[in-house]
């Protein structure tokens, strides 16, 4: 029961059973080669292992605790609710755990210069702050609609010296913000690397993102075996491009009764445009299908002539057109399952968590505990649920302020 | 070999270029910008001002390859209601008209979605020569490719300056019709000098293929074309066009407009300096 379970995908061009691959400009071959094989050997290399695991412990705050949620769980009336908490991580969020791994791979890999994108700004921020701590150059892009509305995010980028660019085109949203990085890494090739922020993109971005943030289930798994003795009955976490649902789930997914949900944005309505639920079609969402965005292949939100559709939610970590291609494996095997939680489900999650145990979590995790609420009830009190509160809120009090 | 297996508008056009010594002038325009009506209106204007291939591009909402003139000018065409099947419909119009080979250019998505094997067919059938993904690479195309040849229509792949030596090989070897160079690591986008490696560019792929090389990416200007005669088998101008469209008033203008540009390129792709000066391959 302690055994790490046995890794075999991606396989060799970089899928997940159909999912994934690398759709790039050829301009971009060679660079994903180059960081294909220098993240090969690093993985490889206890040195870079043991610098990594220095920083998370002594930078990042790792190991996160997993807690106990006693009184939302009586205030439910169902199962027994744990909480990893990695809101409690420097710069409030999961993000840092893969901005440190590829910061410290950027510089083993000789850049000077490390460039992002970000939506609700953990990604920019988390950057931002392993760059300074690195010594890197760092420009991160985000849409100005995003800008807008984490204006916190795009201030503490700055203080942290990261140069931050406005996207005006498109959705002005994450979408845009990653297709204005890769421009520039396409036209700095050569003295940058490109700081993906989730388990998205062209191989091998979706299995190093997974491999930096699979240390959240590594500890999940063990916390909970020596608080409970035994496996959870279920994990849930949101996911917009799906890293630290990924994160989470990866050391479960040998673990066959186990089950993982997946929560998306449910945003305000389920016509095209008013959601980003890629995966959550049987609650009726529409637009979504297997297709190519941004290197990978995977289910996307489009229109019937293949263009990239609008997406809505109130949280801009999820407000992303497509879903990481190991979420859509996953899916597709029925190995884990996907729901959708309403913008108005989530802020009113935001609120219970904060009155019921003293903590005011993201928009994006909120979603994850929306569904959670919803489904609850329905479970027996002797199951145990992991809850993944993937982001403090502090960055979304202006929107709370709205709301609540 | 797959390369001389197909006999396209594309394959005759650069055969008769290079027995005429004479660099080829490849004419990129977005489909659909401002309308379909206008686009085959400048693309009919093109060719009688002597562009030897029309590049097509197929308007994409996520256009990473490219810079903000053609994002403007793909913004444009999408926001006119412009889709893949509305642009195979003006290259029938155009086929009716002119037999200028033409190039779809799109990034892979909107082909994906479309089936590749229903895009091969209505694409061959309307009257394309050759297809260029931006976004797809050998690597992830083999459903695609056998698509393309089956319906008797060229695959055009591009190399750019990170490309290996290694690759270079097997990049062309995937590709029929033409190889496209990409001039520098970037988007596409008007630039003012021609990057001073080219030429090494230029003689690293020649060595690892015969097939026609087009080169693209930043050439907007006469003396780029002049400086490409004696290099390669072509140029192609994309954004210097697009921002012509953009800034014209009108559909008439706007292929005046582009008339005019291709007059002048073709113009200095035509004068003594700018013939070959090495033995066709």
């Amino acid at each position: 029961m302690t055994s790490a379970p046995v890794h075999v995908l991606p396989d060799a061009k970089g899928r997940f059973g159909a999912f994934g691959g690398r759709y790039v400009p050829e301009t971009l071959v060679a660079p994903l080669e180059e960081l294909e094989a220098a993240y090969a050997a690093a993985r490889e290399d206890g040195s870079f292992q043991a610098e990594l695991n220095t920083l998370l412990r002594t930078f990042a705050g790792r190991p996160t605790p997993l807690q106990y949620a006693s009184r939302l769980t009586e205030f439910l009336g169902g199962p027994k609710i744990y909480l990893k908490r990695e809101d409690l991580l420097h710069t409030g969020a999961h993000k840092i755990n893969n901005s440190i791994g590829q910061g410290l791979l950027a510089k083993r890999m000789g850049k000077k210069r490390v460039i992002a994108e970000t939506g609700a700004g953990q990604h920019g921020v988390a950057t931002a702050t392993v760059a300074a701590r690195l010594g890197l150059e760092c420009t991160v892009y985000m849409g100005t609609d995003d800008m807008e509305r984490q204006r916190l995010n795009v201030f503490r980028m700055k203080l942290l010296g990261a140069e931050v660019i406005g996207v005006n085109s498109g959705s002005r949203t994450l979408k845009d913000a990653i297709n204005e990085a890769m421009r520039d890494w396409v036209t700095n090739v050569n003295s940058s690397y490109y700081l993906l922020g989730s388990a998205l993109g062209a191989h091998p971005y979706p299995q190093i993102v997974r491999d930096f943030q699979k240390v959240i289930g590594e500890e999940a798994r063990a916390q909970i075996l020596e608080a409970e003795r035994r496996l959870p009955d279920l994990l849930v976490a949101c996911v917009g491009g799906g890293s630290n649902s990924i994160g989470l789930f990866y050391a479960f997914i040998a673990d066959s009764n186990v089950k993982m949900l997946g929560v998306e944005a449910g945003g305000r309505g389920k016509s095209l445009g008013e959601h980003a639920a890629r995966l959550a079609a049987t609650q009726g969402f529409d637009g979504a299908r297997p297709g190519v965005l941004q290197g990978t292949y995977t289910y996307v939100l489009q229109t019937t002539d293949g263009q990239i559709a609008g997406t809505h939610s109130v949280s801009a970590g999820l407000d992303y057109p497509a879903i990481g291609p190991e979420h859509a494996w996953l899916a597709d095997q029925g190995r884990a399952e996907y729901a959708a939680a309403t913008d108005e489900e989530a802020v009113a999650a935001a609120k219970t968590l904060a009155r019921q145990e003293g903590i005011i979590p993201a928009l994006e995790s909120s979603h994850a505990l929306a569904e959670l609420i919803r489904r609850a009830p329905g479970m027996k009190k002797d199951q145990l649920v992991i809850l993944n509160i993937s982001g403090r809120g502090d960055k979304d009090m202006e929107i709370l302020s709205r709301y609540v | 070999m797959t390369k001389t297996a197909l006999d396209t508008r594309i394959s005759r056009k650069f055969r008769a270029l290079s027995e005429a010594g004479e660099l080829g002038l490849v004419a990129y325009v977005t489909a659909g910008d401002p309308t379909l009506d206008a686009t085959e209106k400048i693309v009919l204007a093109a060719a009688a001002a002597g562009a030897d291939v029309i590049e097509l591009g197929v308007p994409f909402s996520d256009p990473v390859a490219d810079g903000p003139t053609i994002q403007r000018a793909s913004e444009r065409a999408l926001a006119a209601g412009t889709t893949l099947e509305g642009v195979l419909g003006v290259v029938k119009r155009i086929r009716a008209k002119s037999d200028v080979p033409i190039v779809l250019f799109s990034y892979f998505n909107p082909m994906l979605q479309m089936g590749l094997a229903k895009f091969a067919r209505a694409a061959a059938e309307a009257g394309a020569d050759g297809v260029l993904a931006t976004d797809l690479t050998p690597e992830e195309a083999g459903e695609y490719r056998n698509a393309l040849a089956a319906n008797g229509l060229d695959a055009i792949f591009l190399v750019a300056p990170t490309t290996s030596d290694a690759r270079l090989g097997a990049v062309a070897e995937a590709s029929s019709g033409f190889l496209y160079l990409i001039s520098r690591n970037g988007i596409t986008g008007a630039q003012d000098a021609l990057p001073v490696d080219l030429p090494a560019l230029v003689r690293r792929v020649r060595k690892a293929t015969k097939l026609p090389l087009a080169v693209g990416f930043g050439i907007s200007q006469p003396t780029h074309v002049t400086v490409l005669g004696g290099l390669v088998d072509a140029a192609v101008v994309g954004s210097a066009l697009v921002a012509e469209i953009e800034k014209a008033g009108s559909a008439d203008a706007a292929a005046n407009a582009v008339a005019a540009k291709i007059a002048s390129l073709k113009g200095a792709a035509s004068k003594g300096v700018s013939k070959r000066s090495f033995d066709a391959p």
